[in-house]
């Protein structure tokens, strides 16, 4: 039940492309991440929306396999 | 089924100018995420309601899907989803929070 941040990282790349991701472990246990994901997709979105978006990329993991993911987004 | 679970968290949301779905209650949070929402509710002092979505599964999946958000806390004012603990708490550091819930008509303890 845990994930790699390469994982994580690949998985919202593939997403978005153009985005500027770093993943952060914050336990060491693979379960609790820190992510800052920076996109031009992201421009005029709510942060709700934003997050939405990563959280999609992220196929269904966030809040099973990945237990806590803090998220901060933007556009460039 | 799904639609009786939508039609409660509406019944909640609407009902309530703050809703805060959480795991376990504001006076015994039983996740740090859920805990931290509720900080930052009681120190801007604004009244909420919440649900314990350990105590109800159908509402621990149901308010998932409503609101399209994988994880629990989460917010709600004037039946609006805000965001979960990530979001309250970067909107609570820029102060953009009290400016919703002033613009909203959400009386908070500096306003009461």
């Amino acid at each position: 039940m845990a994930m790699a941040a390469s994982e994580i990282e690949a998985l919202i790349k593939a997403a978005l492309p153009d985005a500027r991701v770093t993943v952060e472990d914050l336990a060491g246990d693979g379960d609790h991440y820190a992510a800052t994901v920076v996109s031009e997709q992201f421009r005029g979105l709510s942060r709700v929306k934003q997050h939405q978006i990563v959280y999609a990329a992220l196929r269904g993991r966030m809040g099973g396999e990945l237990h806590a993911l803090a998220l901060q987004t933007a556009a460039p | 089924m799904a639609d009786t679970v939508f039609d409660r968290i509406k019944g909640d949301i609407e009902g309530n100018d703050v809703f805060l779905y959480m795991k376990g209650t504001p006076l015994f949070p039983q996740c740090g995420f859920s805990a931290r929402v509720v900080q930052i509710l009681s120190h801007v002092g604004v009244p909420f309601q919440s649900a314990n979505v350990l105590e109800d599964m159908e509402l621990r999946e149901g308010v998932k899907q409503f609101s399209n958000w994988p994880t629990i806390p989460q917010l709600y004012v004037k039946g609006e989803f805000v965001g979960g603990c990530d979001i309250v708490t970067e909107m609570f550091q820029s102060g953009e929070l009290e400016t919703m819930l002033s613009e909203k008509g959400v009386a908070t303890k500096a306003q009461a």
